[in-house]
């Protein structure tokens, strides 16, 4: 990592974006830790090698400022402020789970911390953005509004839907495309005629810019530039970052042993991880020590296995519950 | 009582509004005014569609409005259905109340992953943490050759999702009351008008009021066959029923006004009451509403049941276009005297 354009970031920040980076990779090894015990009763998207991505992001978000992701949200939710115990327990299937073991791992919320919704259907999310966006202007709130999606997601037409009518209105919304060059298993030259996603922008009228997404300060510079012009009237921006997913589409397991892609190319990518990548950058800078940068990875873990044990341990739903929330009650 | 009358022919609703001193104006003037009196009262209301802001103003029902409240609440939008009501999604889970408008809703195929999969789900998905209040304004008609995109009703659709309500008001009192119900509920709600039924005109209070979701209501009692009608078809009911009355039949005409959920409970008592059936609907038969009434019925009342339950219905055809096609495709009043006819 060239630290040169860096210079200007506070240490407290860099430890910051430190904490939230480990703390997505070690929730997501966790996680495939305990799945093959099948007692996490959900399809689980694992985001490893993506986690720089969500960090450097939301870091730049106020709590108010709103949120949605997809169906591999995981790393967003954390990084976005979610109490990891919530998101356990919804894991489990619990009453305590942040969706009351109605949403599991594909749909989580947060309204406390502007996380208000998760689609797992393809680009499903990308309009909603734009309506929090659309409703942050009507009500002058001054909030900015975040989507993030794959490239997958491209393919869709939301995507240019939304970006039309986001660039149109000049809302205040933020396009994070994590482009992994998978949509399940289908790779991106197969679906679509150039891969610089980036580009797209300027069909709508709007900034585009690519970046590296598994460097963690390149991600968090954009983000800053967009949220910030974007919080101030100056509409939205769509930022690819380019990244890689080390897991299969869905599950713990890798999914090159099916054929799904070469190994050459996982290993290619394990090589740039996001997570040492920053981590060697930090020790260089003299921001953090090798002891320091273990005690981080330490208490990230301590506080993952209460948070493993209060979900695993915290009682599931009543069946009558089965009924409740399909409307909504006006009080 | 005023506000369950229904009239057929103009002298009869000026005699019997002007006799009381009541207010008649039509289905479309109720359905402007319902939303200026919501758009007045609630900053958080807006309205978006495609042509909302125009001189036609929806078939007259938004007209004026853009002038009044200014182009920001009355949205003009890009001709993306499905991206838009995303977008009418993402404003309600952030606290606004927007009435999306289609004028015709064989354009809400386009947007069936936003609804079905999105605004349906949402609250419950969340846990009941994150709900969508959004009225998604569609109209439905019939004839001058529209043919099969832009005359299918599709109500049954979204009866069978889970998530969502539908509503779908005959008279002028119940287009502005449900509306504002609808706006005022925090559910996902198909508001569902059959233009033909726009210019009838009835009693309307000059007030705000509600008409609750989910109660059906009787727009003519009658003792020998109970006869469901939906949206325009009460029109036709009611001139069937006169027909009927001068050979002696006397016809109960039920007007359920929401069809998710349904009042059930008056269509039983009805039918304990007549114990013969006709659902006459302004859609396809296979799968329509009809059918799920006539379940219901025989689910929990069947043995009050004389006769089979009949269905007036469009045949499971597209819409045809030559007018020709187009009279043997609806079904009048004629065919409700037929139905009853047959249930005795």
């Amino acid at each position: 990592m060239n630290g040169n354009c860096f210079q200007d970031i506070q240490n407290d920040m860099l430890l910051e974006l430190c904490r939230k980076i480990l703390l997505i990779r070690r929730f997501e090894e966790k996680v495939v830790e305990v799945y093959p015990e099948q007692d996490m009763k959900t399809p689980v998207h694992l985001c490893i090698g993506q986690e720089a991505i969500a960090a450097g992001v939301c870091i730049n978000l106020k709590k108010e400022d709103y949120m949605f992701s997809n169906h591999r949200n995981h790393g967003h939710c954390l990084a976005k402020g979610i109490d990891p115990k919530m998101l356990l327990a919804e894991f489990y299937g619990k009453k305590a789970g942040c969706c009351k073991g109605k949403g599991g791992s594909m749909h989580p919320v947060a309204p406390e911390c502007g996380i208000f919704g998760t689609s797992a259907i393809v680009g499903g999310c990308i309009p909603l953005a734009v309506g929090t966006a659309l409703a942050s202007v009507m009500r002058g709130d001054g909030r900015v509004s975040v989507a993030f999606f794959g490239d997958g997601a491209v393919d869709e037409g939301t995507f240019h839907e939304s970006l039309n009518f986001a660039s149109l209105k000049k809302l205040p919304v933020i396009f994070i495309c994590e482009n992994n060059f998978y949509a399940t298993s289908s790779h991106i030259s197969a679906r679509q005629p150039h891969s610089n996603i980036a580009k797209r922008a300027e069909g709508y009228g709007i900034k585009g810019i690519q970046v590296n997404g598994n460097e963690v300060l390149e991600v968090y510079k954009a983000a800053q530039e967009a949220i910030l012009g974007s919080r101030k009237g100056e509409g939205p921006v769509l930022i690819e970052c380019r990244t890689y997913r080390w897991k299969g589409h869905v599950g713990p397991d890798c999914d090159y042993e099916k054929g799904c892609r070469p190994l050459q190319e996982l290993q290619e990518w394990t090589a740039k991880c996001p997570v040492n990548s920053y981590k060697d950058y930090l020790i260089r800078k003299g921001v953090i020590t090798t002891e320091g940068y273990q005690e981080m990875i330490d208490k990230i873990d301590s506080e993952l296995e209460s948070a493993l044990r209060f979900a695993r341990e915290s009682p599931f739903p009543e069946e009558k519950e089965l009924f409740d929330d399909v409307y909504y009650m006006r009080k | 009582m005023p506000w369950t009358k229904v009239y057929i022919d103009k002298t009869e609703y000026e005699d019997a509004l002007d006799e009381k001193g009541l207010r008649g104006i039509s289905f479309r003037d109720a359905i402007r005014e319902a939303q200026d009196q919501l758009l007045e009262s609630n900053s958080n209301v807006f309205i978006m569609g495609e042509g909302v802001d125009d001189p036609g103003g929806v078939f007259g029902t938004t007209s004026g409005l853009v002038q009044k409240y200014g182009k920001r609440r009355i949205l003009d939008i890009p001709i993306a259905e499905n991206g838009l009501t995303g977008v009418a999604i993402g404003s309600a889970i952030a606290g606004m109340m927007p009435i999306f408008v289609h004028m015709r809703m064989d354009f809400l195929p386009i947007c069936m992953d936003q609804i079905i999969n999105h605004a349906a789900k949402w609250f419950y998905m969340s846990g009941g943490r994150v709900n969508v209040p959004l009225v998604i304004r569609s109209i439905i008609g019939r004839g001058w050759g529209s043919a099969a995109q832009h005359s299918q009703a599709l109500h049954a659709l979204f009866t069978h999702i889970p998530g969502l309500k539908v509503v779908m008001p005959s008279t002028p009192y119940d287009a502005k009351g449900l509306l504002m119900s609808a706006v005022n509920d925090g559910n996902t709600i198909l508001f569902i008008e059959h233009r033909w039924i726009y210019d009838y005109v009835g009693y309307v209070p000059e007030d705000i009021y509600a008409v609750p979701i989910g109660k059906g209501v009787i727009r003519r009692e009658g003792r020998d066959v109970t006869v469901v009608a939906i949206s325009q078809m009460v029109y036709e009911t009611m001139k069937a029923a006169k027909a009927l009355e001068s050979e002696g039949i006397d016809i109960e005409i039920i007007d359920p006004r929401t069809l998710k959920p349904i009042d059930e409970d008056l269509i039983f008592e009805s039918v304990k009451k007549t114990g013969r059936l006709v659902i006459a609907d302004v859609a396809c038969r296979t799968g329509g509403i009809g059918a799920e009434i006539a379940c219901r019925v025989s689910e929990s009342v069947v043995e009050y049941l004389k006769a089979p339950v009949k269905r007036v219905n469009f045949p499971d055809v597209p819409v045809p276009c030559s007018p020709v096609l187009e009279n043997a495709f609806y079904p009048d009043f004629n065919s409700i005297i037929d139905a009853v006819r047959k249930c005795l």
